[in-house]
């Protein structure tokens, strides 16, 4: 009897306890449930660290802090035409990216059609897609020069052959009853593709346009630090390039920045968008 | 079927009369690992205009088979197929399927959306009128309530009930339904089966509709195929027209499910035997 009590009276114990800790998280956790101050804190976090280990370093040559990085930054886009030099890379980026998907869409398009060219399409990315198009550059500098031409060649292959594989394989997934059905109302042919194999694969094509636009942003940053000695149309690419060689490594860092604050930009405000408006709201992805 | 309602047929879907489908001997096999496995063999029906044939037939017996050529993405392998004296060389919408399947509504479509989709692929009508026509037929399956809602929002049976309302409103010829209330509890089965006979009634559309319930063929037919073995082959062919095999609660329906069961029961021992 009397240990009943004493038990019950323990458990009355700890009650109280687990609600005042409920309490306590309580504005952290509110705080912390949008997702946009979550992502800021990520960020916050990380620039707090990098300015603690900058200040232990005590290197600016080589490791600058963030607070040197941001004015350089502030001074490379208002005195440098930083954001000139990042209009130029994205302007060629696009161009690369949305040819590189164009011809993917033609590809797969004919792959759809019957096994042989399924086949064929599968044997050229199992081909191009370990080959990083970095290592094209040489051949392509050859074949077209020093210019944008060159650029666009590599980039086609650092979005084509990914893409296609994802899009690809997002199409042999698609259910077997949607086929059926998309045929059943006399579908075929290109309507088919774009009316049922399209929009069921988005997931797939979505996550391909994704890895697309990382692989072909990599590319073009790589190529451009290449061309950075001989070309003239700059990039940001070329920027990073000239400032290590006069060792700025704090603008060489305002442009690793830039590099990064694109592919943010990017991911956040246009695939996430894409995949909440879409995949998401299909129930397709979670 | 009595004469009353062929006139009321011919009137209502402009002059749908006289044979609509035939299949005459026929057999249907696939391959797996290069081996031909029969599914099917030698099954014969013809179906009159606003008939409903059910198949019934334990598991395995080649019910979707069966279904799957008359759509048309089955060749037979022997036999032939007939649509109003035509043979079948593929798939088409004057034939829509209603699948067993709950993904069979595209996801990325809402209910509305996904009913117009039919009508919009044939490009005969515009959007507008395509919507009009899409509402109407999800009140018809009470669905009024979620027109704008996307399927994995729905439950299974609002799902099942889409499909159906796709299949409505393309006014096609020939409805081809295979188990479509199969995954849904007694309850919601019991009320989608008295909805689709009044549909059938109002819309006077031709019918092959496959189940493994007996209840459910007696209820929805006009003429039940008894099939069993493998390959499945007709083991019987009854006519339940009467109304009163449409109501649950008469001596009739009773009676006839016992006779129906008896067929099945005598399949199942001579396979044992
Ligand atoms: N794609 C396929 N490849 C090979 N064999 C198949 C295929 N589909 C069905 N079969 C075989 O054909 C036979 C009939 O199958 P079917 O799906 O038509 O049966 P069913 O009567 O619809 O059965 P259930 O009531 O379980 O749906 C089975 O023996 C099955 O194994
Ligand atoms: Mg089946």
């Amino acid at each position: 009897m009397s240990e009943q009590v004493r038990s019950l009276e323990r458990v009355r114990d700890v009650q109280p306890r687990i609600v005042r800790e409920a309490k306590r998280n309580g504005w952290l956790r509110s705080a912390t449930s949008s997702v946009f101050v979550r992502r800021l804190l990520v960020l916050v976090c990380l620039a707090a660290i990098w300015q603690f280990s900058a200040a232990l370093a005590h290197n600016p040559i080589l490791f600058p802090s963030f607070t040197e990085t941001v004015s350089a930054l502030a001074e490379a886009v208002w005195s440098e035409n930083l954001l000139q030099y990042a209009f130029a890379s994205v302007l060629v980026l696009l161009k690369g990216y949305l040819l590189g998907i164009g011809l993917a869409l033609i590809l797969v398009s004919f792959a759809t059609l019957n096994n042989f060219l399924r086949e064929a399409l599968l044997t050229l990315t199992a081909m191009f897609n370990p080959l990083p198009a970095i290592a094209l550059l040489p051949l392509a500098m050859l074949w077209f020069g020093l210019g944008e031409k060159s650029l666009i060649f590599v980039l086609l292959h650092s979005v084509t052959w990914p893409f296609s594989l994802a899009t690809l394989t997002g199409f042999q997934s698609v259910p077997e009853t949607q086929r059926l059905v998309g045929r059943n109302y006399g579908l075929r042919g290109v309507r088919y593709i774009a009316l049922i194999l399209v929009p069921s694969a988005l997931p797939s094509i979505i996550s391909g346009l994704k890895i697309g636009w990382a692989f072909a942003w990599r590319t073009l940053i790589a190529a451009e630090l290449v061309f950075g000695v001989s070309s003239s149309s700059g990039g940001l690419g070329w920027f990073i390039f000239r400032n290590r060689n006069e060792l700025f490594t704090d603008k060489v860092f305002a442009g690793l920045i830039t590099v990064i604050a694109i592919g943010l930009v990017v991911e956040f405000g246009i695939f996430r968008a894409l995949e909440s408006s879409t995949v998401h709201r299909w129930g397709q992805q979670r | 079927m009595d004469r009353r309602a062929a006139d009321v047929a011919a009137r209502s879907s402009g002059g749908r009369t006289g044979l609509v489908l035939e299949a005459a001997e026929l057999s249907l096999v696939y391959e797996r690992e290069g081996q031909p496995v029969r599914a099917v063999e030698e099954v014969d029906f013809k179906l009159e205009a606003g008939e409903r044939l059910v198949l019934l037939g334990p598991s395995g017996c080649g019910k979707s088979s069966i279904l799957k050529a008359v759509a048309g993405f089955l060749q037979p392998a022997s036999g032939h197929i007939l649509i109003r004296g035509q043979p079948v060389t593929g798939p088409g919408p004057d034939r829509i399927v209603v699948f067993q399947e709950f993904d069979q509504l595209l996801p990325w479509k809402t209910a509305r959306q996904n009913v117009a989709f039919p009508l919009l692929v044939a490009k005969r009508i515009g959007r507008q009128e395509a919507y009009r026509y899409a509402d109407d037929a999800l009140r018809k399956v009470g669905l009024s309530h979620v027109l704008d809602a996307f399927p994995h929002t729905l439950s299974g049976g609002m799902k099942q009930r889409v499909a159906i309302a796709r299949a409505l409103v393309t006014q096609a010829e020939i409805l081809l339904m295979d188990e479509p209330f199969a995954a849904l509890d007694a309850l919601t089965r019991n009320r989608l089966q008295t909805d689709l006979l009044a549909l059938a009634e109002e819309l006077k559309f031709t019918l092959v509709f496959v189940t493994h319930s007996v209840e459910e063929a007696v209820l929805i037919g006009t003429r039940i195929q008894v099939l069993g073995g493998r390959p499945g082959r007709t083991v019987a062919t009854i006519s339940v027209d009467a109304p009163q095999l449409k109501d649950r609660t008469t001596f009739e329906f009773q009676d006839i499910v016992r006779h129906i069961h008896g067929y099945l029961q005598s399949e199942g021992t001579e396979k044992a035997a």
